[in-house]
Formats: C-alpha cells, sequence, structure tokens
C-alpha cells in the first residue's frame, strides 16, 4: 500500500481533509431525524404511486382484476359466516354476520400490512440497490396499499350492515378517524416489522402464527364477552390489545347492539389514539435506526 | 506495487472558482469485508441447525470475504472512469461502497451528494407496463410527478423499446433481458447525477442503443458529473473513459490514462 496515495499531488491534502475541505460526506450516512422526515414527505408523491402500482400489481394477472378487491373479503366473511354462523350456530350475538365481518375486516387490514410489511424490504432488494431513496418508502406504501384495500371492504361492510337491518347514524361517521388511528397503528407495527424482516428472514415463517394468536385475543370470531371469563389481569390485558380496540370502536360506530368487552367509549378512544401515538412514533425512529443497513450484505 | 500518473485528464476536468479541481469521490484506504453465504455448502440439516442454535455458533456457511484492500483514489468532476481487472477483483464491490450500500471496515468513502448505482439487476415491477414502471422509478429518483410528465415520452424514446410495436403498454416481465435492461439505464439516466456509478449496465443493450447510451454518459459528465464505469468490454470503457483504474484480488495495480493502463492490463491478461 502505498502510503502517497493518500495525499492529494496538488493541495498537498491527505484525502480526509481533501474531503472535508470540499464538503463531502461519508458515502451512505444516515442523515438525521429531521433530515429524515423532510425528505420522506418530498417522496410522498413516490409512495403513491407505489402503493397504487402494487395494488394493480397484485390483481394483473386475475381475470377478474381489480374486482378481486371487493370478492375476496367477500368470500372471506362468506367462509367465516358459514363456520361460526351456522355449523356453530352462536346465537347469543344479535347481527351475528356484522359483528363477525366487522372484526374480520378491521383484523384483515392490519394482518396483510404486517404480512406484506415482514416481507417489504426483503421483496424489494433490487430497487434499494439501485436507487437512493429514504426507505421507509416502502413498509409505507405497504400500509397504503392495504389501507385501499381496507375501502374496497368497507364499502363491502356497510353493504352488510345495512342488508343486515342496522340504522344509518350520524354516528357512522366515527368510522373515517377510528379507521385513521388504525392506520398509523398499522403504519408503526409495519414499519417495526419492516426493520426485524429484512434482517431475519425467518420471521416471515412465524409471522402467521403470531397473527393468528392475535386475532383469537381480539375477539373476532366470538363474542367478546367470552373474554370476562379470563381472570381479572388477563381481561385487562385483552382490553388493551389494539386490535380488540379497533374493531370495537367499528362495532360501536356501525352497529346497535353489538356486545363489548370495553363499557367506556371515551377509554376505546384515548387507548386507540394512544395505540396509534406509541406505535407511530417508535416504529418510525426505530426504522430510520436501521435505514443505512437495508439492501445490504 | 501501485503505479500513479498525476497527469491525469486535466482537460475535462471541472474547475472550482480557485481554479482547484473539484472533488466527487474521495476513496481513503477502503477496505470491505463482507460475509457471503455458501449456500446448502454443508450444515443445513434441521439437526444441524438446532445444534446452532443450543450452541449459539454462527452458521458455518457463512465465509468472510476480504474482498477490497486497502484503496485510495480521488475522483473529480467531469471524470469518466473506467475500472478493470479479473472477475472478482472488488470492482463492483468498491462501487456499491461509493453509493453507501456497502459499509467500509476501515478508512472511508467521501461523496459528493448522493452517488446512483447503475446494475444490470435493478429491478423494477415486472408486473407493471414499461410505462408505469418509467414514472415510479423517476418518482424514486426524486423527480417530481410535472417533471416526471415531461421527461416519460423522452425516457421511453431513448431506450427504444417501442421500435418493434408498442411495447411501453405491456408489462416488463414480456420485454426480454436487453429490452429491460434499456428501458431501466434510460430511468437512470433521465435525471442529473452527481456521480452515476454503471455496473455492467451498458454491455446489454444492442449496437445502436450502446450508441446512444455512450453519447449518454458523455452528455452527463458534461453536465459537471463523474461517471464510474465498470466493464469487461474494453472497448466501451475505451471510447467513454478517459481515466482508468485497474484492480487486482482487492488491490489498486494502476490508475492513469486509460490507454496506457489497458495496454498495461492487457499485458498482464495475456500472460496469464
Amino acid at each position: 500500500m502505498a502510503t502517497t496515495a493518500l495525499v492529494d499531488p496538488e493541495t498537498g491534502l491527505t484525502q480526509a481533509q481533501l474531503a472535508a475541505r470540499h464538503g463531502l460526506r461519508v458515502a451512505g450516512e444516515r442523515p438525521s431525524l429531521a433530515e429524515y422526515s423532510r425528505r420522506l414527505w418530498a417522496y410522498r408523491h413516490f409512495i403513491a404511486a407505489y402503493a397504487n402500482a402494487k395494488l394493480v400489481a397484485s390483481y394483473s394477472n386475475a381475470k377478474l382484476g381489480q374486482l378481486w378487491q371487493v370478492l375476496t373479503p367477500l368470500t372471506n366473511a362468506a367462509v367465516y359466516y358459514l363456520i361460526f354462523g351456522v355449523v356453530l350456530a352462536q346465537n347469543s350475538i344479535p347481527n351475528f354476520i356484522a359483528y363477525l365481518t366487522t372484526g374480520l375486516f378491521i383484523f384483515n387490514f392490519t394482518q396483510s400490512a404486517v404480512l406484506a410489511g415482514t416481507q417489504s424490504i426483503s421483496s424489494n432488494l433490487g430497487m434499494i440497490r439501485a436507487l437512493h431513496f429514504p426507505r421507509a418508502t416502502l413498509p409505507l406504501s405497504t400500509t397504503m396499499t392495504q389501507f385501499q384495500q381496507l375501502l374496497a371492504s368497507m364499502v363491502v361492510l356497510i353493504g352488510i350492515v345495512l342488508a343486515t337491518g342496522e340504522p344509518i347514524t350520524l354516528e357512522w361517521l366515527l368510522l373515517v378517524p377510528a379507521l385513521l388511528l388504525q392506520a398509523v397503528f398499522n403504519a408503526g407495527v409495519v414499519l417495526l416489522v419492516a426493520r426485524m424482516g429484512a434482517k431475519a428472514s425467518d420471521l416471515k415463517q412465524v409471522m402467521p402464527f403470531i397473527l393468528r394468536t392475535w386475532m383469537y385475543g381480539s375477539g373476532v370470531l366470538y363474542s367478546v364477552s367470552l373474554f370476562d371469563r379470563l381472570p381479572g389481569w388477563a381481561t385487562t390485558l385483552v382490553q388493551f390489545n389494539p386490535m380488540l380496540v379497533y374493531i370495537e370502536l367499528a362495532r360501536y360506530v356501525l352497529l346497535e347492539q353489538a356486545p363489548l368487552l370495553n363499557e367506556s367509549l371515551t377509554q376505546l378512544w384515548l387507548v386507540g389514539a394512544g395505540w396509534a401515538l406509541v406505535a407511530g412514533i417508535g416504529g418510525f425512529i426505530y426504522f430510520w435506526r436501521g435505514e443505512q443497513e437495508y439492501g445490504r450484505g | 506495487m501501485v503505479e500513479h500518473f498525476e497527469d491525469s485528464p486535466q482537460a475535462t476536468a471541472t474547475l472550482d472558482p480557485a481554479g482547484e479541481r473539484i472533488p466527487t469521490v474521495v476513496v481513503d484506504d477502503a477496505h470491505i469485508i463482507y460475509r457471503v453465504h455458501q449456500g446448502a455448502a454443508g450444515g443445513t440439516t434441521p439437526v444441524a441447525a438446532l445444534r446452532r442454535l443450543v450452541k449459539r455458533t454462527n452458521a458455518p456457511n457463512v465465509r468472510e470475504v476480504h474482498a477490497v484492500k486497502g484503496i485510495s483514489f480521488t475522483a473529480y468532476r467531469g471524470e469518466a472512469i473506467g475500472l478493470i481487472g479479473s472477475n472478482g477483483s472488488g470492482k463492483s464491490t468498491i462501487l456499491r461502497a461509493i453509493a453507501g450500500l456497502l459499509p467500509v471496515n476501515r478508512g472511508a468513502i467521501y461523496t459528493q451528494g448522493q452517488p446512483s448505482l447503475l446494475g444490470v439487476n435493478a429491478a423494477l415491477l415486472n408486473d407493471l407496463s414499461g410505462e408505469r414502471n418509467v414514472v415510479l422509478g423517476c418518482l424514486a429518483m426524486g423527480m417530481h410527478p410535472d417533471e416526471v410528465a415531461q421527461q416519460a415520452a423522452g425516457i421511453i424514446d431513448f431506450s427504444g423499446i417501442n421500435e418493434r410495436g408498442d411495447f411501453a403498454s405491456l408489462p416488463m416481465r414480456t420485454y426480454s433481458s436487453g429490452m429491460a435492461a434499456r428501458l431501466r439505464f434510460s430511468i437512470a439516466a433521465a435525471k442529473r447525477h452527481d456521480v452515476l456509478l454503471i455496473d455492467e449496465a451498458l454491455a446489454t443493450g444492442d449496437k445502436g442503443f450502446r450508441k446512444r447510451s455512450e453519447q449518454r454518459v458523455r452528455e452527463l459528465r458534461e453536465g459537471a458529473g463523474t461517471v464510474f464505469l465498470v466493464s469487461h468490454q474494453l472497448s466501451s470503457v475505451r471510447d467513454t473513459c478517459e481515466r482508468t483504474i485497474w484492480l487486482e484480488s482487492g488491490v489498486l495495480r494502476m490508475d492513469g490514462p486509460t490507454d496506457e493502463v489497458i495496454r498495461a492490463y492487457e499485458a498482464y491478461a495475456n500472460s496469464k
């Protein structure tokens, strides 16, 4: 190794001094949190375009195309209704079909976002290695794709709710903030699993089991009154389960007589907002701290 | 043994007000060690994996490769630099490190702005049409939607994918590998880069496209950028670069005017 190579012949500076003099930065340096957020904002068009593109691409091989966006939740609801509404008939819940589909669609939003989010880095390695952009755009657009899917299932849901004889009330408008809170919560969780999934690819295999456990703990398929049989501390734990909270919010808003685990509506909103805040900010910071690692190795 | 030719191309380099050449990439004694997975080379049975978990040892099929062993050079504005060397000499590795995609284990790499790496396998979305990929790629490079709308038609023209019928509206999975590579290059070349790193990406196109892309590389340089070109086609290095760096086994063998370096490299390659 020739040490002379370290000194610029014209100026007599070392490489590091030369770099500093012309304001060069270390390659692949992580930007500050504020700078990162600013860049991410500048990439908002990309996030929207990418989310859209993914949505289109996911149905590009299907004959019925985008129609599956509505057909998939409908079929899902039909299957679960057959099992939990007809075969295992639980008559204790008034308007069970609406109760079930509300829980199912709300939970599915988080479930599919988290599943896709786990792979949002590893399935885009080609792009990450070729182009420089804030990596958080990928998990965020994953969340957005799922949000668009959710909107389609909400149309189906409202159809089901109306068809089962629930009245339209002003309270329905509260569905908008409830879904937005859940979207922020999802974005945070997706950012979290995206970083974890980028390093540990085994997470992809484990995730479906975690999500299924989470689903059974969120009172999607059966009456939440079953949780009252648990010991006191476990009931409290379930009450603070973010998914249960978002599902209960939607049920409270849409359905007249749905059984709820949380009696107090204020508590539901507070816990829902709290989870959105904690997951959103925490997930973002956690993801940002790994920014320079994505696509390496 | 490092030879230096410090009378390298002054004429094309852009000067700052003080009459000094402006560096865009400064590589200071960079060492890069990366870990490669040997795949199913052994120790991949479930039992072996469990034993590793219990004993907390690393997977045996991961090996460390010391790919770049202390390289130093400075690239200036307006330069096009060829990187040559045998397979596995560390050319692509150093490009990826300059792009900030690989960490250096020792030493440092400083860059002006954000270098863009253009490789052959820069995948876009295969299920989407070429047009949509153009829009997405441009947005991913940080262009504004208005700018993208202006440039999209030009990018598709440049890539020449519409020369045999309307391919731009077909999904990219229907493209030949050459067409896809051409489109990718066209997207990346649509933006002004401070530093553009091209890894074998020009090799895939046909002759007409190669001419166009070499012209584009020259334009990018004149726009005060720096271009690095990794290629095994010495003719393409000779046509586009006036300075060339020759790497061998992760060590810088020679850095100087393209003609001299290529002559030495050819003599070395023939004598092997």
